[in-house]
């Protein structure tokens, strides 16, 4: 943790409120995201209790799986989800704009230019926590690979095509969100974190209503009382008065509450099946309605709060002027998105169980590459991230006190200005490193020349390298003046792209030799024999 | 492939030649793709790796050297350059500013280019891995000498394993692991995890090939390898080549009492020395503690140190370019450097560990990575730092500490979450660090500066 | 002058002291040694574990009442798992413990599954003893114990720890199965849940190895032990072996520097006592009166923590805040002295803790002005939001 996010969280204590992490939003917010508040069964892998859902505020769209022991019940829930996904998701796919790709053409092996499609908006879900993250990706994995009656006549529980559908795009969202940097799925506390330095842990923030009471806290209350009420305050019942954002629920909830009401659910279940003739099967239908109504209840108590805290933490963060280079990241998302609707309208198959050698290190190159772009931009978008790396050493702040002109020697003398700048700030320099600073959006490099008074004077000679035009006299406002504040960082401000590896095809003996035959597709997952678990 | 045990029986010199004529036979004329060399440190690496080059040269296979850094691969150039001066080297580079030694530019036989074209009929041409990697489009060569292997990670190898038909691996396995910027957990247990380590990778993959060690360290003293080897490599020990007397450091000077003094002293008779400072929670750059460092190092040179080793009979002065400091932050570097500076120190290596993997001095001064830490992480814990900063000595290492180290280590324990199906890394860093703390208790010298 | 004091039973005698007249010493199972060892800092914790004094009950008696619970779902799915692991004599739990740590050995077919029954833990360590003894004087076999008991001596006083099986393989060597009801997905299983396993199995197999130690020829423990989880998203189990000698190593030195226990037990006032019975004022005095080392790790470790943590921010304590928080204060270690150097109120500005505070004060206070400047100048329209030209 840097020291100045630790004084932050201590200013944070001392104020009662929390303090600023960033000057301006550093994610992109969508003007119509999805909100997804999720609750899961304790116990159970991936078995959903319920879920609000949506893209309007004022009417999230509840779904309820009364008996989630029970799998057909478990089944309708995705089904039903993937109703209210899909459509959202498709709302997006037709808005496009031409746009250009460099592909390599496979019959000269050259890089080429083809004009291709990029939808002009991408779809962007929001859900409450990390653990909501990990939530979505199991969805999606546990979704996938089902199969529907038109693959498998003999599948022994098949689904309806949009829930492989779902699991398909639900895993996609999931692996967008290990890009760091990324905006189609995002967990809400892990934004506010990345904004609001609390006065709590880094641990105590992943509670929604804790971070928010930091954040906001009501009238004429300290951060530090809302939070710790947010956390712990019971009432009466002994239930959580805020509770927790899942999709895990409280214990004491599922003893007291939701155990109980499943009860009372199975038992006129049970009692509808043995009712001997219509007029006892209609009221005994009535009190299974009846049950799965308290149970609908009890669910929507316990997402509802954790739904407007979402919404809440939606509006905070609006309040923030949005990065100058958020807009560009947000292009890759729109590119990801495009990419997978493709992939589907393509009819490839769904994502596998694990990434093969050469994807997993194409993505594991790509993450690095978006994490250091993502450093770098937060630090050009916002002086208070800039602060950190210059506390670092990685980045300098100054005032340029002398401009002498001087050339490069070659037979065509190129402009080499030297610049030298007075800093307070005490950056890693050796000789001849690199420097960059932001000229127009673009890096102009320099290089360290040496110190004119010793280390200690705080003035450093630089020689600007480049961006200065073609001629021999440099373009006008390409080379720094006398009296200009500048900020030159260590670090470079586009990650260089790495060396492309070879294809899976291609894949060379020390990892495996190539896949051989066309792999067969993956199997569907065994099932639990019992229709009830 | 490994020398009888017994004291009495144990001959460093033909055990390690037994060794390496096992490795070049396996690697000339066996029949397995890869060949694995493990080497501790100073066992003689890059020894190996210039004679079975100009092995596989000789013999007329076209040969490309894979190294992770440009001064790794500069430093084999030259060492190749200057065992067979006849032979054509070509030094595939980059195309940024200076991107090799300009050293190379006055040996005729070495043609340097950023294009592999260039050099194709060259019989070696050497590389880092990340140049390697952009090489397309070329017949592949006939063998490849991969160094550093363990610090290379499994997609670099990945990037670079179509170029070569067979290669031969040599790597240390006790050094800093290779790491990645961002979370790689969702491949943890594959054996092709992109951000493992090169030979996991091979090896997973490739079980049945010939993997080999060298036995001795040429580098480390008798009183260093056991100490060395007990801690970071358990399961693979390995000899010092010199005996107890075979080296020696003597100072001209004699000690005026102090701690620095009397810890030279300490370490200049046994091998190891502790200068432990008062128990006390500092920032990284504790300035009594990189004071301490400074003053042991201006000693060391005050007093006339003068080294004696198998190397050559007439002592050796112990000049500044044989002294190095360690230390695990950059900004701890920093801070010796400018104390060093005050001193009137100036040519004595000041660098972390990363930056002093693969590197030897006579004596080291070391400030130890949890001196002064009021908790200890993962990257302190790591056991390839400890073992890296205690393993660049021919004669003495010269720890710098504040007290209360054991009890932090105490404090926190491993409890690293546990990924299915990965191999257990072993020294676990925890258990290293206690056994070179309580070794060097031994060696201990208090002192409040 | 009493006399002096025999090891052992002194101590017992002072612990019980502690835990209050007429309660009973809550037994340290091997989930609170492993969690135990993961904070081996905190005096306070190891005084009261050792003293089996009910931790959630103190934390209730002062106010600050632990938050763990189980759903009784998670209980249910939890227990009909290890059941179906068990079903059949074993026979599922054996074939993957043969496939998973033993292929070269026999399949097993008919295992012995002996009746481990007994009165109190003593009767059933000693009946779990005299199993594996048995089974040791039988090799060729494979044998299931289910449920077996283990004793171990924590700082003088007996632990009973009760591994959910054990197995015995045909060479005579000893394997602890660890069953869990978090699922294995494709492979892959929560690394920090695996992790808590593993520290938990490395007790049993220290138990197991005080056990083997007094057979002849000794039985090798095996230090690779057998997770069942569920498979995917199934109620089938799959099986991972889990090389637990790190967390074994690390276990074994925290339990003998448990021995401690004594010397903090010196350390304390006469008349000092936890029982939940006392009255909150006298209680807080007693807990205060021994040193916790709280982090924000401990909430989901000890029933103790939201007491400590109010302790420790009533303090002003940094590590409050998280424990990476102290790496670069130095000396500093409550909010109230690290402010005030960073604000120049106080503080030996050459110490390189306060000068670094300094600065990063310093650097945020530039850069929120900057920030402010700069929202209003955009918001007349005369400048862009950035930082660097």
């Amino acid at each position: 943790m840097s020291l100045i996010s630790t004084l932050a969280r201590l200013e944070a204590v001392d104020t009662g409120r929390a303090q600023p992490a960033a000057t301006v939003r550093h994610r992109h917010l969508s003007e119509r995201p999805l909100v997804f508040v999720p609750l899961i069964t304790a116990g159970e892998a991936g078995a959903p209790l319920g879920a609000l859902v949506g893209s309007d505020r004022d009417a999230p769209r509840l779904l309820v799986v009364p008996q989630p022991r029970d799998r057909e019940l478990r089944f309708a829930f995705l089904a039903e989800l993937a109703d209210v996904v899909l459509p959202y998701l498709d709302g997006f796919a037709d808005a496009v704009e031409a746009a250009e790709r460099s592909e390599t053409d496979p019959e000269t092996g050259k890089r080429v230019k083809v004009e291709v499609e990029l939808c002009a908006d991408a779809p962007q879900m929001i859900v409450p926590s990390r653990a909501g993250v990990d939530l979505v990706r199991l969805l999606g994995r546990s979704m996938r690979f089902r199969r529907t009656a038109e693959q498998d006549p003999e599948a022994p529980f098949p689904a309806p095509p949009r829930v492989p559908l779902l699991g398909r795009w639900l895993t996609h969202f999931g692996e967008r969100a290990r890009v760091p940097g990324s905006c189609l799925l995002l967990a809400m506390t892990d934004v506010l974190g990345r904004h609001w330095a609390t006065g709590q842990s880094t641990l105590e923030d992943q509670h929604l209503g804790a971070l928010l009471a930091w954040i906001d806290p009501p009238e004429g209350r300290s951060g530090a009382e809302a939070a710790q009420e947010a956390e712990l305050a019971r009432d009466a019942d002994g239930q959580l008065v805020c509770p927790p954002a899942g999709p895990a629920t409280d214990p004491a909830f599922d003893n007291k509450l939701l155990a109980p009401a499943i009860e009372r659910y199975d038992r006129a279940r049970t009692a509808l099946a043995a009712a001997e003739d219509g007029v006892e099967a209609d009221d005994r239908l009535g009190a299974l309605t009846a049950a799965e109504r308290e149970i609908r209840a009890l669910v929507e108590s316990r997402t509802r709060p954790t739904w407007d805290a979402v919404w809440r933490g939606l509006d905070l963060l609006r309040e923030l002027p949005e990065g100058a280079r958020v807009e560009e990241r947000w292009t890759r998302d729109r590119w990801s998105f495009t990419g997978h609707r493709d992939r589907v309208a393509a009819g490839e198959p769904p994502q596998p169980r694990r990434d093969d050698a050469v994807t997993a290190a194409n993505k594991l190159a790509a993450r690095e590459r978006e994490q250091a772009r993502l450093e770098a931009q937060e630090a050009l978008d916002d002086p208070l991230v800039m602060a950190a790396r210059r506390l670092s050493g990685e980045a300098f702040a100054g005032e340029v006190v002398d401009v002498v002109m001087a050339y490069s020697e070659s037979k065509r003398p190129s402009p080499r200005p030297l610049v030298t700048v007075r800093t307070d700030d005490r950056p890693h320099l050796g000789e001849r490193v690199k420097v960059y600073r932001s000229l127009g959006g673009k890096p102009q490099t320099a290089e360290f020349v040496g110190y004119e008074a010793g280390p200690e004077g705080g003035l450093l000679v630089l020689r600007i390298m480049d961006k200065m035009g073609r001629g021999k006299e440099p373009e006008p406002g390409s080379v720094p003046e006398k009296g200009d504040r500048l900020c030159f960082t260590l670090f470079e401000h586009e990650p260089r792209g790495g060396a492309k590896l070879p294809d899976p095809e291609e894949t060379p003996w020390t990892h495996g030799g190539p896949p051989g035959e066309e792999p067969a597709p993956e199997p569907a997952d065994p099932v639990t024999e019992e229709d009830v678990l | 492939m490994t020398a009888p045990v017994e004291e009495t029986a144990f001959d460093p010199g033909s055990a390690a030649a037994r060794a390496t004529d096992a490795i070049l036979h396996d690697t000339l004329h066996g029949p397995a793709r890869g060949v694995v060399v493990d080497s501790p440190p100073g066992a003689g690496k890059s020894t190996l790796v210039v004679r079975a080059a100009l092995e596989l040269a000789e013999a007329g296979r076209p040969l490309m050297v894979v190294a992770q850094t440009n001064a790794q691969v500069d430093d084999l150039v030259l060492r190749l350059a200057e065992k067979n001066p006849d032979l054509p080297v070509g030094r595939l580079h980059s195309s940024d500013t200076d991107p090799y030694d300009k050293a190379l530019d006055a040996l005729d036989q070495v043609r340097t280019s950023a294009k592999a074209a260039d050099l194709a009929e060259l019989p070696v041409v050497l590389s880092t891995a990340a140049k390697w990697a952009h090489v397309k489009n070329v017949e592949p060569w006939q063998h490849a000498i991969v160094d550093e292997a363990y610090q290379m990670r499994s997609d670099a190898l990945l990037a670079v394993a179509g170029l070569f038909e067979r290669a031969l691996f040599v790597g240390d396995p006790g050094q800093l692991d290779p790491f990645s910027l961002v979370g790689a957990e969702q491949w943890a247990g594959l054996s092709y995890d992109p951000s493992g380590s090169a030979v996991t990778t091979l090896l997973a993959h490739n079980p049945d090939l010939p993997q080999h060690r060298l036995p001795v360290s040429w580098r480390l003293p008798a009183s260093a390898a056991p100490l060395v080897s007990d801690a970071f490599y358990p399961f693979t020990p390995f000899r010092s080549g010199t005996g107890h007397g075979d080296r020696a450091l003597t100072l001209a000077v004699p000690s005026d009492g102090s701690g620095p003094d009397r810890v030279i002293d300490e370490a200049a008779e046994t091998g190891w020395g502790l200068l432990e400072l008062p128990a006390r929670h500092t920032p990284r750059t504790d300035p009594e503690a990189v004071g301490a460092v400074a003053q042991v190092v201006r000693r060391l040179l005050d007093r006339g140190g003068a080294a004696v080793s198998e190397r050559s009979p007439d002592p050796t002065p112990l000049t500044a370019d044989r002294v190095a400091v360690g230390t695990a932050h950059r900004d701890q570097a920093a801070a010796v450097r400018a104390a060093l500076a005050d001193l009137g120190v100036g040519d004595v290596t000041v660098d972390t560990a990363n930056r002093l993997q693969g590197r030897e001095y006579d004596v080291t001064v070391v400030l130890h990575p949890l001196s002064g830490r009021p908790d200890a992480t993962a990257f302190h814990l790591e056991t390839g730092r400890l073992c890296v900063l205690a393993s660049r000595h021919r004669h003495a290492c010269i720890v710098v500490c504040r007290e209360g180290v054991t009890d932090l280590l105490d404090d926190y324990p491993s409890t690293e979450p546990v990924q299915l199906g990965t191999l257990v890394k072993f020294p676990d860093g925890w258990e290293a660090n206690h056994a070179v703390l309580s070794h060097l208790a031994e060696h201990r010298v208090a002192w409040r500066p | 002058m009493p006399p002096p004091r025999k090891r052992g039973k002194g101590l017992r005698h002072r612990l019980a002291e502690l835990r209050g007249p007429e309660t009973q010493a809550k037994a340290l199972d091997a989930r609170a040694l492993a969690a135990l060892a993961a904070n081996p800092g905190c005096r306070r914790r190891a005084i009261l574990d050792g003293a089996g004094v009910d931790k959630a009950a103190l934390a209730g008696a002062l106010g600050s009442p632990s938050v763990f619970g189980q759903s009784q779902f998670a209980f249910v799915r939890g227990n009909a798992f290890e059941a179906k692991v068990k079903a059949d004599g074993g026979t599922e739990l054996l074939r993957l413990a043969h496939e998973k740590l033993d292929r070269g050995a026999e399949p097993p077919a008919g295992a012995r599954v002996p009746d481990l029954t007994a009165q109190g833990p003593e009767g059933r360590t000693a009946r779990t003893e005299l199993a594996l003894r048995e089974a040791a004087g039988e090799p060729g076999a494979w044998t299931l114990l289910d449920h077996p008991m283990l004793a171990l001596d924590v700082a003088g006083s007996p632990a009973f720890l009760e591994p959910d099986a054990v197995v015995v393989h045909p060479d005579g060597s000893w394997t602890v199965v660890e069953i869990k009801s978090f699922p294995m997905l494709d492979g892959a299983a929560d690394p920090a849940k695996v992790g808590a396993a593993a520290r938990q199995a490395a007790v049993y197999v220290l138990a197991l190895e005080r056990v083997a130690e007094r057979l002849d020829p000794p039985p090798r423990v095996r230090h690779r032990v057998l997770l069942v989880c569920p498979k995917d998203f199934s109620n089938l189990p799959t099986a991972s072996a889990v090389d637990v000698r790190k967390q074994r190593a690390v276990t074994a030195r925290q339990l003998a520097r448990l021995t401690r226990i004594e010397e903090i037990a010196d350390t304390l006032p006469e008349g000092v006592c936890f029982s939940p019975e006392l009255p909150a004022e006298q209680l807080e005095q007693a807990v205060e009166s021994v040193p916790a080392t709280y982090a924000p790790e401990c909430l989901s470790a000890c029933e103790l923590a939201f007491h400590c943590r109010d302790r420790s921010r009533a303090a002003g304590a940094v590590t409050s805040l998280g424990r990476p928080v102290r790496a670069e204060l130095g000396g500093l270690t409550t909010v109230g002295d690290v402010l005030a150097a960073a604000r120049g109120e106080a503080g030996d500005p050459d110490d390189p803790a306060v000068a670094a505070l300094r600065r990063a004060a310093a650097l945020r206070a530039e850069a929120l002005a900057s920030a402010a400047e700069g929202t209003r100048e955009a918001a007349e329209g005369t400048r862009e939001v950035a930082p660097c030209r």
